[in-house]
């Protein structure tokens, strides 16, 4: 089975990327893998309302990333399901933020904010775009996050001094700060209180490298679609 | 128009085809159709092809793809070749809901959207803002989630008829 899927796999490693289609494609990554990621509480969250949030927060990530793989497709001539599923673990652009497993509420509550925050400074860039389509579906996407940053900033106020919580904001701090590029950790830190000299060790968690839970998930998530290679659904 | 097809398509307009897309229902609330919901920007008409521009709503809608669809569909009962084109350059906001759509929603239990402003929400906002109840009008109605059945709506309860009631977000 991994034979065929690797022959019906696209190349994408190997056509040329324009900055802007690799750009697109670490957000569209970002978003593809935490949306993945936070439907894993679907079903078992800590309460029903949350359950609901998390679904939705879900639903919303996962429609961003196929609007910005259709961007990136469109330059790469490939299709948004491709670039999704067809690429192997290594290929994709998240950053390791995005890949960790968490089971802990805490720690998702912690990466859930520190995510959006990070996530609205470089949404913020992406607006001001050449290119309207791009401008477009970045103005598009921050309306709809808007709701993820209420979400996320009623909770970070509501555990605001708890142990547990400051600590997962703690541990995590490192891989948000790595997800963004350099020029807008500054501000990041600034919104968080934090010290930007407090960065990630070199390479251990920049975006290119990847976590183990990465091919893991991988796994799970591409699974339906290299069962039966090149097949319509 | 529905079912029909016609023969001569060079005669076609485009008011025409805002008619016929105006027969589409909304697959998740059939009461409002998909112009009333803002989601064609555009239509024009070159002899036998048909461009309709799409601005999607919310981006994780299940309901997209659906959308296309008929109206690719309901373009081909005209007699004429489709051309549905996504368009992201200028994003859909929950304002281009027509005045009779906003009414429909209401009249089926949903609370339209509130009018976008330029600032974006705030959590103080959600809670203590104004938000109608679609059943009885009361105002007297407190946030129980910012996210509900799907990527549109929240859901707020109404202190009024004691009644749980789906709000629409505004984007």
């Amino acid at each position: 089975m991994r034979r065929a899927y690797a022959a019906h796999r696209v190349p994408v490693g190997r056509v040329s990327v324009t900055p802007t289609a690799e750009q697109l494609l670490a957000i569209a990554d970002d978003e593809l893998i935490l949306g993945w990621r936070d439907s894993e509480w679907t079903g078992i969250a800590p309460f029903l309302e949350e359950d609901v949030a998390f679904s939705s927060i879900a639903q919303n990530e996962i429609g961003h990333a196929r609007a910005l793989y259709e961007l990136a497709a469109r330059e790469l001539g490939t299709t948004a399901d491709e670039l999704a599923f067809d690429r192997a673990p290594q290929e994709y652009r998240c950053a390791p933020l995005v890949e960790l497993r968490l089971p802990d509420w805490a720690d998702t509550i912690a990466r859930h904010w520190l995510y959006e925050l990070a996530d609205e400074l470089r949404l913020q860039v992406l607006k001001t775009s050449d290119d309207r389509d791009v401008a477009g579906l970045a103005e598009k996407i921050d309306r709809e996050e808007a709701y993820h940053r209420i979400h996320a900033q009623m909770w970070a106020d509501r555990l605001a001094g708890e142990p547990r919580f400051e600590a997962a904001v703690e541990r995590l701090w490192p891989a948000a700060l790595a997800a963004l590029p350099e020029d807008l950790r500054a501000r990041l830190a600034e919104r968080v209180g934090r010290d930007v000299a407090r960065g990630p060790q070199p390479g251990a968690l920049a975006r290119g490298n990847h976590t183990a839970e990465l091919p893991e998930l991988w796994e799970e998530m591409t699974m339906v679609r290299r069962s039966v290679p090149g097949a319509a659904w | 128009m529905t079912g029909r097809q016609r023969t001569a398509p060079s005669s076609l307009t485009e008011e025409e085809v805002w008619e016929a897309l105006a027969e589409i229902p909304d697959p998740e609330i059939p009461v409002i159709s998909l112009v009333d919901l803002g989601v064609v920007r555009n239509v024009e008409v070159d002899d036998r092809r048909v461009r309709v521009e799409f601005t999607p709503t919310f981006l994780g809608c299940p309901a997209l793809e659906v959308m296309r669809e008929a109206m690719a569909d309901k373009v081909r009962e005209l007699g004429a070749e489709p051309d549905v084109a996504v368009v992201t350059d200028e994003p859909w906001s929950s304002d281009r809901i027509s005045a009779a759509g906003r009414e429909k929603l209401r009249a089926a239990g949903f609370a339209p959207p509130a009018p976008r402003t330029a600032a974006t929400p705030t959590l103080v906002q959600l809670q203590s803002g104004p938000f109608r109840c679609p059943y009885c009008g009361s105002t007297e109605t407190r946030l129980e989630n910012i996210f509900g059945p799907t990527p549109c709506r929240s859901l707020r309860y109404c202190a009024g008829c004691r009644q749980p009631f789906e709000q629409f977000k505004t984007v």
